[in-house]
């Protein structure tokens, strides 16, 4: 049995009337005690019901114990699509009526509904109306979008899309709009300046949070890259390759809530160094990172690349680590909006999604990577050499020693954002006294980074989707149990929590 | 004589630009091109590829370049110099007319009123001093927008030399001309249009000038800090990738404009002197 407002309008016994009989969510959720309860207006709970059904609620991830009450007592439409065409049959068939449901009913009694389906079928082009309500329901509310980036390599997936047409493709007009630095970035996202940004992982974390800014929930649908970072060092360091000589040292990392800043502090203090006091740690953003390191200003970096490459290109650094051999896969990258675009504007934010997850794809195929390269090396995008880009991304790369790496997954790009990866940065955040107090790290974890709506564009674009959210890591030799958070940052000798 | 002494300078001044732009030739010359033996050299980047001081004539085949299509558009992120210029002198006058809307009527309220003059001093004395660029981070945060903000930036500048300058000038307009007024029961408006605007007139453009001069400064900063347009932004981006050509042509066109800038200002005060 369906829904009674969605019931077969061809037959002369369904009532298609909203009523006390009806099981649409609607009405069941009218009735349901927890109404009361629940802390919204009636017409946003209706539109959250009616979209629910729409996408077929059977995979919604809505929690509520409302939805949960409402879908047990229905049995949904195979796909969205029969929803929609039923609703179009509906609709038109009621007009006809004049939405006298009785005298629909009668006329059906009479004829039967397959004459009159007949009949409608040679009067009115059903299936091009169909297709026309369903074109014109999953389009975007807002077509012509800002997204804005740091030029770097994580972000290749948000820039590509646009000169490689991946935003025109899902029907949006994107600008991308190169940033000066994260904080920047930032507050040009609170600011709605940008409607959607390439950020760091921890950053929306931090920004849900409040910590380094005003509290704003923000969403991270997607992961931009993994890997792909470095440790670079002057090349007047060359003999100090073990980092117990690093005493005194000023390092840059792009941001502090960054990957970057914490794999740094992870990797010097397993060395037994105080990343607080036996070095210096700076932000300096990822642009003038060479110009730094050639100034003397800096001893050395962890930066995004094309920087670490440009360091070795201009012959002032040494590539020293990758730190794909610190953490392997380790998450750097992202794709984030605010919770209010994602909310306000649904189609919009399906389709940006989804051609950064087809995007994201792209990237990820080694043979692609050459053509991308050229595509993102102008002006308008990270303004560098090729050679530096593509030495980055295809992982065939000189180091700055005399050596010839080859590494294919110097930089690779995986869009699904694991709850676990949030879990890990939370521990730092904590480990390194940038949040205080207890943290609760599974919520938050699964409040921003909405491994859902990733999971849900990469079937249906057709990839693979991992069938959990949390898994362990090893990090330089040692485990992280992400169900077990609090012990793990205790654990650490050198921390400030 | 005259006449050629002028002459006489004008040589010099030729022959210096030439000798030290012929220094300047001559020791930046890139290194020959080598032939990359190996993967790793090719990888590498020979020594010609690296970023390094141009040569001048580099410098002016780009000039020649940028200037023979300004104002083209190739994406948010490529923009022709007379666009970049374009934004940034636009920024700056929109934020020199706020401020100058705002000094000039503040400046005659404290050049008239001791009263005035000694109530608001403690705060033009604090806020006079801050850097504009300090209130970048503040600005953003609270208007949240960058264009905003910049232009926030600039006014906040241009603002303190104005407002001196115009209560200075206003403060020192001989007191008989007053007085002369007050004979004609002129009343205090009047006063102020007739007598003392056209007096003060030469010190407040005056101040406007350096204004204009500070607000030209500090639009370059505003611009490489918020990123976007501008032509702050552009050496920002061409330092990014270490193209020093690109920089050293934008230093070359924010002089000219900055000067031109100067010039207008100065034609507007002489346009107001007066002998007394």
């Amino acid at each position: 049995m369906s829904y009674r407002s969605l019931g077969n309008p061809f037959d002369a016994d369904t009532d298609l009337q909203h009523g006390p009989a009806c099981n649409c969510p609607i009405c069941v959720f009218k009735r349901e005690p927890e109404a009361s309860r629940y802390e919204c207006t009636e017409s946003q709970m209706t539109e959250r019901l009616e979209r629910a059904v729409f996408d077929d609620a059977a995979t919604s991830a809505d929690p509520s114990p409302v939805f949960a009450a409402a879908s047990a007592k229905r049995q949904p439409f195979a796909t969205s699509d029969d929803v929609m065409d039923r609703a179009v049959e509906s609709a038109i068939v009621r007009g006809l009526f004049g939405h006298n449901d009785m005298s629909r009913r009668n006329f059906l009694g009479l004829v039967g509904g397959g004459t009159l389906a007949g009949i409608l079928g040679t009067m009115l082009p059903m299936d091009k109306i169909k297709a026309a309500v369903k074109e014109e329901m999953l389009k975007p509310e807002k077509t012509k979008l800002k997204v804005g980036f740091v030029p770097i390599t994580c972000a290749t997936p948000i820039i590509m899309a646009h000169p490689l047409g991946f935003y025109e493709k899902y029907g949006l007009d994107v600008d991308v709009i190169k940033t000066a630095g994260w904080a920047v970035a930032r507050d040009k996202s609170l600011a709605k300046e940008y409607d959607a940004s390439h950020m760091l992982t921890p950053m929306p974390l931090a920004m849900t949070m409040g910590a380094g800014s005003t509290a704003v929930p923000y969403r991270m649908p997607a992961v931009e890259n993994i890997n792909g970072q470095a440790i670079v060092l002057h090349v007047d360091h060359k003999d100090k390759r073990d980092p117990k000589d690093w005493k005194g040292f000023k390092f840059g990392v792009p941001f502090d809530y960054s990957m970057h800043n914490f794999l740094l502090r992870y990797y010097v203090a397993e060395h037994g160094l105080d990343p607080d006091k036996d070095i210096q740690i700076r932000v300096v953003p990822p642009p003038e990172m060479v110009a730094n390191l050639r100034a003397g200003n800096l001893d050395g970096y962890l930066s995004p690349d094309p920087f670490n490459q440009r360091a070795v290109w201009e012959k002032v650094g040494f590539i020293h680590i990758l730190t794909k051999d610190i953490w392997p896969g380790h998450p750097c990258c992202a794709f984030a909006c605010s919770d209010e675009f994602a909310t306000t504007l649904p189609n919009t934010y399906a389709a940006l999604l989804k051609s950064i997850v087809d995007a994201t794809h792209y990237s990820q195929k080694a043979e692609n990577r050459k053509e991308i390269s050229a595509a993102i090396a102008p002006k308008n995008y990270l303004n560098q050499p090729v050679p530096v880009i593509e030495q980055v991304l295809t992982g065939r790369f000189a180091d700055g020693l005399g050596n010839i790496q080859d590494v294919p997954d110097r930089i690779d790009f995986d869009p699904f954002p694991w709850h676990s990866m949030a879990v890990w940065i939370l521990t730092q955040m904590k480990r390194w006294g940038y949040v205080d107090g207890d943290i609760d790290y599974k919520a938050i974890a699964e409040q921003v980074y909405l491994a859902s709506d990733a999971a849900k564009y990469m079937a249906e674009l057709g990839y693979p989707v991992p069938d959990k959210t949390y898994e362990n890591y090893m990090i330089m030799g040692k485990e992280f149990d992400w169900t077990k958070p609090e012990e793990y940052v205790q654990s650490f000798a050198i921390k400030r929590a | 004589m005259l006449q050629s002494l002028h002459l006489r300078a004008a040589l010099v001044s030729v022959m210096l630009l030439v000798v030290l732009l012929g220094l300047w030739e001559l020791t930046s010359q890139p290194p020959a091109a080598t032939e990359a033996l190996t993967e790793y050299e090719l990888l590498m980047g020979g020594a010609d590829q690296e970023a390094r001081v141009p040569p001048p004539s580099a410098v002016i085949g780009l000039a020649v370049a940028e200037l023979s299509n300004p104002f083209y558009d190739a994406g948010p992120n490529d923009k022709g110099i007379g666009i970049q210029l374009g934004y940034s002198i636009y920024r700056v006058l929109t934020g020199f007319t706020l401020a100058a809307l705002i000094a000039v009527p503040v400046g005659f309220l404290i050049g008239m009123s001791p009263l005035m003059y000694k109530a608001l001093n403690p705060f033009i004395q604090v806020l006079r001093p801050i850097s504009p660029l300090a209130w970048m981070p503040l600005a953003l945060f609270i208007i949240k927008d960058s264009e905003a903000s910049s232009i926030f930036v600039i006014f906040i500048c241009s603002i303190w030399p104005m407002l001196i300058n115009t209560a200075f000038g206003v403060a020192s307009v001989r007191t008989d001309w007053v007085n002369v007024a007050r004979t004609h029961e002129l009343n205090a408006f009047q006063t102020a249009i007739q007598v003392i605007l056209p007096a003060a007139a030469p010190t407040i453009l005056t101040g406007m000038r350096i204004s204009i001069g500070i607000a030209w400064l500090v639009i370059v900063a505003a611009e490489m800090l918020v990123g976007g347009t501008g032509i702050g932004y552009y050496v920002w981006n061409e330092w990014n990738n270490l193209d020093l050509t690109s920089v050293i042509f934008s230093i070359l066109m924010i002089g000219v404009v900055g000067m031109m800038l100067d010039i207008a200002l100065a034609a507007a005060t002489k346009a107001v002197q007066y002998q007394e």
